[in-house]
């Protein structure tokens, strides 16, 4: 392998780049202003509380800096004036693929979300731009009072449940762009699973952006209610637009005691987007909350799943993959907060950086003085597979007190010259080897997908790396 | 039809190893090189292969009339070369039986998928050929291997693979008299009118389970004498010096 050959040139997107011509009926225009608000705010025909919080959150939002001196120079090309905020056809999610609208049902059919609801979901939303066009959960879960509802809706019809945990896992002022997205947000999903309710079946997301110049900024809310069991997996994609799309979600999970919820993320956007995403869970006592999390695309992504572990013997987890290929940045990790004892936290981070690429691993781990038998394992790995890719790894591990058990490792490999040439000489091509080495190096955390989702996750790095050799 | 080694000269960064070198390699044949410790016989295997660190300044390589110097590794190996490596390769996270698998689905024409389980029934046969325990399907790629399980795991590939041509760097060292005859009856089993086999070794020892049709002494880039197998009984009995001496006379 030549150091030349393995420049990323153009990267097959092509299962997502396309896009069709804006029909919307609600466009909050360009620029971010207290108007902005007031437009969403009506066009949703909100309570005045979630007005107020909007308002209040903007200010928040503009208050703030860039977080910039510790994170990548690159947030300051977000041009937010030249953004839009909200489009919607004012459309109602349907529960039928037959009632919506053309272009956004062929836009999911060719996704392969309505084939994939068939085979093995048990609830699906499908979001086109800022609202839910289509959104359905099995009968059975309904009866059992399971709410899969986007959130707009979940606001309306379940305000009580709502607004208990709405702000409370990520409050506004967590960073600044959960203050953005507090100001905008529209879409995502809001679920509730009923005490002793385990769903067999993943829930699932998919969040499409169809539109040039816009931001997508949909707000997830989960409770898993006591001793219920719940897996919930989102995708999503963008088409190659010329100009930068920004993706600023919010997802806050709540695990009461005994609760399980999984949180699965294959994310595929185009290599324009800046995807700022916050995601927390908390998990009250025996509560286990684990965030499955694969990076693929985007030109930026800071993203750091956390869990604060409220409970005695509460269980958290991040697993994840990042793959940065030329020209993207994947600033990814994990926080996990104990705040109670005997509480268990496990981390197992890969990044893969090809041509250019560079990938971060920042991770918090904080256990305080005063509690007893907390543990933590952090094990982050990266592998480079050119000698101009890049990584850095910032653990930032604070235990205090003498009771717990921290344990952290930490590996840069790189894929020899020697390794691709022993596949070559069996037949591979350089593509084929390098998505071999790469599909190995991911081989352990791929399994933890759903099966599903895995042969998904096999097809995305196979992409990856057909297109990052010359 | 055969390999053909004209006048081969090659060099790795600015040290010339291989200096002029012929050899004939007919399909049906098993050719023997020996040679004293950097002759530079893992050179020429690595050349043939089509290893990158190594530059072809002049001669002529070709497989059954194709010129081989003009493909890359990937297209020589589906064109039939095989080499078993002398240092055979870790794949962290990729099983044995993926990797075969990968490989034999890179021969086969686009659209078409490999026959699983076609596939395993023959892994097995081949495996069982060479005592190779059932779990070693799943293990990583050489990871973990003692020096005698990555010989045998070459051997395997091979067998799957079915090359019209090979070439076994060393494929004794580090193997114990076990399993130098496990792994040499799996090279003979391959033995055939339609393939030819060059085997790279130091000592006479292996020769005595792979028995040559000839012999070439190779030393300082070049074959300096060609025999039968008789050629490798004498070089066990009087070393290498004596070829040298002799050239040199």
């Amino acid at each position: 392998m030549s150091a030349e050959a393995s420049t990323a040139i153009d990267i097959d997107r092509s299962v997502g780049d396309f896009s069709y011509p804006e029909q919307h009926t609600f466009d909050a225009g360009t620029g971010l202003t207290p108007q902005t608000i007031d437009y969403i705010s009506d066009v949703k025909k909100e309570a005045d509380w979630i007005r107020k919080f909007r308002h209040r959150a903007l200010k928040v939002f503009q208050e703030k800096p860039m977080p910039t001196h510790w994170a990548t120079k690159d947030l300051e090309n977000i041009d937010f004036d030249k953004i839009r905020y909200y489009l919607s056809r004012g459309q109602q999610p349907t529960r039928s693929w037959e009632d919506v609208p053309d272009d956004m049902k062929e836009t999911f059919e060719r996704l392969g979300i309505p084939e994939q609801e068939r085979k093995f979901l048990a609830g699906v939303e499908a979001q086109f731009d800022s609202e839910a066009a289509y959104s359905n959960v099995k009968e059975s879960l309904e009866k059992q009072g399971v709410i899969f509802v986007n959130s707009t809706e979940g606001l309306r019809e379940h305000p009580e449940l709502f607004r208990k945990w709405f702000g409370k896992v990520i409050p506004t002022g967590d960073n600044k762009f959960s203050a953005l997205n507090s100001a905008v947000f529209s879409g995502g999903s809001f679920i509730y699973v009923p005490p002793g309710v385990k769903v067999s079946h993943p829930l699932q997301a998919y969040f499409r952006i169809n539109a040039e110049n816009f931001g997508q900024f949909e707000r997830t809310l989960i409770i898993a209610d006591e001793g219920s069991e719940v897996m919930y997996m989102e995708g999503c994609t963008a088409p190659k637009f010329e100009t930068s799309t920004l993706h600023s979600a919010v997802v806050e999970l709540v695990a009461m005691p005994h609760a399980k919820i999984q949180y699965v993320t294959v994310q595929n956007w185009s290599a324009n987007v800046f995807n700022l995403v916050t995601k927390r869970g908390m998990a009250h006592e025996n509560a286990e909350i684990r965030w499955i999390d694969c990076n693929i695309g985007s030109r930026l992504t800071m993203k750091y799943p956390g869990v604060v572990m409220k409970g005695r013997k509460a269980r958290g987890e991040v697993i994840s993959i990042a793959l940065a290929n030329d020209g993207q940045h994947q600033d990814t990790g994990a926080k996990m907060i104990h705040a109670a004892d005997e509480t268990t936290s496990n981390i197992v981070s890969k990044s893969i950086s090809v041509g250019q690429g560079r990938a971060t691993y920042r991770g918090q781990v904080h256990i305080p003085k005063h509690l007893k038998g907390c543990k933590n394992n952090t094990e982050c790995d990266a592998l480079l597979i050119n000698p101009k890719s890049k990584t850095d790894t910032y653990p930032a591990i604070t235990v205090r007190g003498n009771q717990h058990a921290t344990q952290h490792e930490a590996s840069v490999s790189q894929v020899s010259e020697d390794q691709i040439f022993y596949m070559k000489q069996r037949g591979l091509s350089e593509a084929e080897a390098m998505s071999l080495s790469v599909n190995g190096f991911v081989n352990d955390l791929v399994r933890e997908f759903p099966m599903e989702y895995s042969v998904e996750l096999k097809r995305l790095i196979d992409l990856e790396m057909e297109g990052s050799v010359g | 039809m055969s390999i053909d080694i004209r006048d081969l000269h090659a060099r790795i960064d600015d040290q010339e190893i291989i200096k002029g070198l012929n050899l004939t390699l007919p399909k049906g044949e098993v050719h023997a090189i020996m040679g004293p410790n950097g002759s530079g016989k893992s050179t020429l295997a690595k050349v043939l292969s089509g290893h990158e660190d190594y530059e072809v300044t002049n001669g002529s390589v070709s497989m059954d009339g194709e010129d081989l110097l003009e493909l890359e590794a990937d297209e020589r190996s589906r064109a039939g070369l095989f080499l078993a490596f002398q240092y055979p390769h870790e794949i962290p996270g990729v099983s044995n039986a993926n990797f075969i698998r990968a490989a034999l689905q890179a021969r086969l024409p686009e659209g078409e998928e490999l026959d699983a389980v076609g596939f395993y029934k023959e892994l097995y046969a081949a495996m069982d050929a060479l005592e190779m325990d059932r779990k070693f399907t799943g293990r990583a790629v050489n990871e973990g291997f003692s020096g005698g399980e990555k010989k045998r795991n070459e051997i395997l590939q091979m067998a799957m693979l079915k090359p019209v041509y090979a070439i076994l760097d060393e494929t004794d060292s580090g193997l114990d008299i076990d399993a130098l005859r496990i792994v040499s009856k799996g090279v003979n089993a391959m033995r055939s009118q339609d393939r030819g086999i060059l085997v790279i070794t130091h000592y006479q020892r292996l020769l005595d389970y792979i028995v040559p049709d000839h012999v070439h002494v190779m030393k300082d880039g070049k074959i300096i004498r060609s025999g039968d197998k008789n050629l490798a009984l004498e070089l066990e009995e009087r070393g290498y010096d004596w070829l040298s001496e002799e050239s040199a006379a």
